[in-house]
């Protein structure tokens, strides 16, 4: 490859965000014919510096070459007249929009505009690589992986033959991972270039020829695949060796703290995203909730802690001398006046766990500010707590003033676990806790969980990564589109048996196989 | 690898002209710095306006509209008076603001509080005593206010109503009760005239020789209260909280809709004081235009003060001040007639808001950018 014109050429790329600097220095090269995979933790530069070769940023210091000859762009129109789109994490699609429609939307085509052409090069393109998508279908009817497929064949449409792709498998299932990856493949034989953004070591083995690894903005340097382990990649990606074995202490008298029973919710579109869910939470032990995304976990969460109206059903919380408690039609304040210490860490950190504007007091403050009887508030307290929990935690802030929201995903999470644990919760409900952290503070995040879990607290773990799944819980529901599709021992159950009861339902809609 | 060639092909591909970047935070003596080049500016910019249509000397325009606040003790107390009444009614919005209820019926919550101080004073002046009356006043106003703001606050907790087509229309509801009952009172006269002209019932007592000193104190007490209520109360907080985030209130068990209620009692509550202390200790009297457009002026004072009270009595002072200047202008100079004047306020408001943009970012050239490039 070494006589050979790269496709791109970043060099001494450099961008800052006020003090931060998101790339320092950065070089990257991408060739036709490869899939190049840019590894590292979170908070790395990986999504910046592609943001740059996209047009999204415009670099402070670098230059950008692209088949030998420097250009500046400016603009995501800039980068698609030179061939380069890239497919974001969150997709930019129109919902009520059908998918050619997206395709074409923003296209200044000469000529009368003819929507029958359009579907028919979309269905050209689909065929070309293997893709399974219907040009005539509405987004708002599509699934995450169908989205996804529409943002590829969007930018193939506008003739890129250099691809981004952020965190492309963080939504789908390991079996759309696989068909995504021999799209890859196919794209890769037509000689097209590809970058996938990602920090999972298993995928980067699966799919790509070369890994690219940042650290801290910084460049490490790239490998070929086959002359790497994934020993190499994470002391890459990381600075040192991270042992990969969870810890998974055994559990210890296991009683029921809450009980479910035949739980269905609604949603205001008329959607049934919880089904007659029945299980309990038992205490000293972490309960695992697997499933695609949007399959019922935040419903069933939001109506554990009193955040979501239900349908039908119950949900009992246990006290220790074993009288129960009715916790459905209780908000949030009235469950806590109940005297049931219940933690939630939510999926939406910044949108209903914290406030992003506010400062680590403020936020810690959120779970403690009626204390006492005085009108004004006592930010002594929290105050004290927030210091706790950035020196516990290691929370990389400049102050305790700085806002949250200004601080990187990983430490976001801590801000809001720390003060979770701090409420010295018997119930402590998880949703993606480790989502978008980087290796180091997921381990953190095990810890911290797996320490609840000695104390005896009743753990739920809702998770995406399978294997994180099966190494950490002791019980692992599997929900699929509302539906209780089992429970099985996290202890014996195998990864591709969860994939599978993950899909099961699903199934039936999906084309059953790529030709 | 050659990076001759780089640097050529560097030469010949294109660099943004201009780019803008967030700053990181900047000493204080360069932002206020950057506003009062502003200010300068804009005094530039209106000076050539000036010249150029009317031929007038731009600086003796400039003295005249000083004048219009600093020409005489009386002049200058009056600029606060009306300074006062602004940051009553910026005061009053800002809780609502911070909680994003847009609450554009200040103007109306004023006239409602205006209303019922005038109602106890032409129904009750005469029978109570002053110490009696004064407070009774007091409460019928808050309450007027309180209830103007409560109505479209109910309706979004409730149903969720658009709370600023409500508000909105709610102001001209009250100013045609206003209109209404201004008219049967004043019967076949040309005006109202002051209520209780000859007892003064109800009046403010003269403090250092005005009947308004009650009034700047009434504000100044009210602007503290309120910047105490913002900042330190659990009240406060949660205020800040529903503002920023409703699902994080939900989340922790704010009840939103119970907070979204008493909040606007307390912003209509001070509009109804700002209300009274209009019609007792400054006008003696009541008409549709007795909140005189402050009510929708404070929403500009409070938004640019970003609900700091402090902020919001000198951006009160500064538009107060422009606006006695502009009718000073307006009555001295055959030439600038209120309209002129007027651009001339908008010329200088113009270049303070501009100036915000540069306190926060940044223009990075294209020149400089390469000499970045060359440092690293």
């Amino acid at each position: 490859m070494d006589n050979i014109q790269p496709a791109v050429k970043m060099c001494g790329i450099t961008k800052r965000f006020g003090t931060v600097v998101a790339n320092d220095n950065c070089t990257l090269e991408l060739y036709r014919g490869e899939i190049l995979a840019l590894l590292g933790e979170n908070g790395s530069g990986k999504t910046t510096l592609m943001n740059m070769l996209a047009g999204i940023y415009y670099p402070d210091e670098g230059q950008i070459f692209v088949d030998g000859k420097e250009h500046s762009i400016r603009s995501p129109k800039d980068a698609l007249d030179l061939g380069i789109g890239m497919i974001h994490q969150h997709f930019k699609l129109v919902d009520v929009l059908t998918a050619a429609e997206n395709i074409v939307l923003g296209l200044h085509e000469p000529g009368r505009f003819d929507m029958k052409a359009v579907s028919a090069k979309v269905r050209a393109i689909c065929d070309q690589y293997g893709f399974d998508v219907d040009p005539d279908m509405k987004i708002y009817d599509m699934s995450v992986s169908q989205k996804q497929t529409v943002e590829i064949v969007k930018v193939l449409y506008r003739g890129a033959n250099i691809l981004i792709l952020d965190e492309p498998t963080a939504v789908l299932t390991p079996q759309e991972t696989d068909t995504l990856f021999n799209v890859l493949r196919n794209m890769r034989r037509s000689g097209k270039a590809i970058v996938i953004i990602t920090h999972k070591l298993h995928e980067v083995l699966d799919v790509s020829d070369r890994v690219a690894v940042l650290r801290k903005g910084v460049f490490v340097g790239s490998v070929r695949t086959q002359d790497t382990s994934i020993g190499e990649m994470t002391n890459m990606m990381v600075g040192h060796a991270v042992t990969l074995n969870i810890d998974r202490p055994a559990v210890k008298d296991p009683k029921s703290r809450i009980e479910v029973k035949d739980l269905t919710v609604i949603s205001e579109d008329g959607i049934k995203k919880l089904d007659d869910v029945s299980f309990d939470i038992r205490t000293g032990e972490i309960l695992g909730i697997a499933g695609i995304s949007g399959c019922g976990q935040k419903e069933l969460l939001e109506a554990i802690a009193g955040l979501q109206p239900v349908e039908s059903g119950s949900v009992e919380y246990i006290t220790d001398d074993g009288s129960r408690e009715q916790l459905l039609g209780r908000n949030p304040l009235d469950i806590a006046q109940l005297g049931v210490s219940l933690s939630f860490v939510p999926e939406d950190r910044l949108g209903m766990g914290l406030v992003g504007s506010m400062d680590l007091t403020d936020n810690m403050m959120l779970r403690s500010f009626r204390n006492g009887h005085s009108i004004f508030a006592d930010r002594k307290a929290p105050k004290q707590l927030a210091e706790r929990v950035v020196d516990k935690l290691n929370v990389n802030t400049p102050g305790l003033s700085t806002p949250v929201r200004k601080l990187s995903g990983g430490n976001v999470q801590k801000v809001l676990v720390g003060r979770e644990i701090a409420a010295a919760p018997t119930v402590l409900l998880t949703a993606y806790a480790v989502r978008g952290l980087d290796i180091n503070s997921s381990y953190m995040i095990y810890d911290l969980l797996n320490r609840q879990k000695e104390k005896g607290v009743a753990v739920v773990y809702v998770g995406e990564d399978l294997d994180v799944l099966v190494e950490l819980c002791d019980r692992i529901m599997v929900l699929c589109a509302g539906h209780m599709n089992g429970m099985v021992d996290g202890r014996s159950a195998s990864k591709n048996d969860i994939g599978l009861m993950m899909t099961r339902l699903a199934k039936k809609e999906e084309k059953t196989d790529e030709h | 690898m050659s990076t001759e060639a780089e640097k050529k092909s560097s030469e010949a591909a294109k660099v943004p002209f201009v780019r803008i970047a967030k700053r990181t935070a900047l000493p204080i003596w360069k932002s206020w710095g950057i506003r009062l080049l502003s200010v300068l500016l804009a005094l530039i910019i209106s000076a050539l306006f000036i010249f150029s249509v009317t031929g007038l000397d731009p600086i003796a325009v400039y003295v005249v509209m000083w004048d219009g606040t600093f020409k005489s003790s009386y002049s200058f107390i009056t600029t606060l008076r009306d300074t006062a009444m602004l940051l009553c009614i910026s005061v009053a919005l800002a809780p609502a603001f911070r909680m994003k209820f847009w609450n554009i019926g200040a103007e109306g919550q004023v006239l409602a509080g205006g209303l019922c101080t005038a109602l106890v004073m032409i129904y009750l002046g005469n029978l109570l005593p002053q110490w009696l009356l004064l407070p009774l006043m007091f409460v019928s106003a808050v309450a007027g206010g309180a209830l103007w703001a409560f109505i479209p606050a109910w309706f979004k907790a409730r149903w969720n109503t658009n709370e600023t087509l409500f508000t909105l229309m709610m102001n001209y509801v009250a100013i045609n009760i206003v209109d209404c009952l201004t008219n049967i009172w004043r019967g076949a006269k040309s005006s109202m005239g002051n209520i209780n002209a000859s007892t003064q019932a109800g009046w403010f007592p003269l403090i250092f020789g005005y009947r308004f000193t009650l009034n700047i104190i009434i504000v100044a007490v009210l602007s503290v209260g309120m910047y105490m209520y913002l900042r330190f109360t659990k009240h406060g907080y949660e205020i800040a909280v529903i503002g920023e985030s409703e699902n994080t209130a939900k989340y922790i068990g704010i009840n939103v809709r119970k907070v979204v209620v008493r909040t606007m009692l307390l912003s209509g509550a001070i509009c109804g004081i700002a209300g009274f202390i209009t019609v007792a200790g400054k006008n003696m009297t009541i008409s549709s235009g007795t909140a005189e457009g402050f009510g929708f002026t404070a929403i500009i004072v409070a938004w640019l003060a970003k609900f700091n009270p402090g902020y919001m009595a000198l951006i009160s002072f500064l538009l107060i001040f422009l606006q006695k200047g502009a009718t000073q202008i307006a009555s001295s100079y055959a030439a600038l007639n209120d309209y002129a004047s007027s651009i001339v306020t908008g010329i200088i408001l113009f270049c303070i808001l501009g100036s915000e943009f540069f306190v926060n970012y940044s223009l990075i050239f294209r020149g400089k950018h390469q000499k970045g490039g060359e440092k690293a």
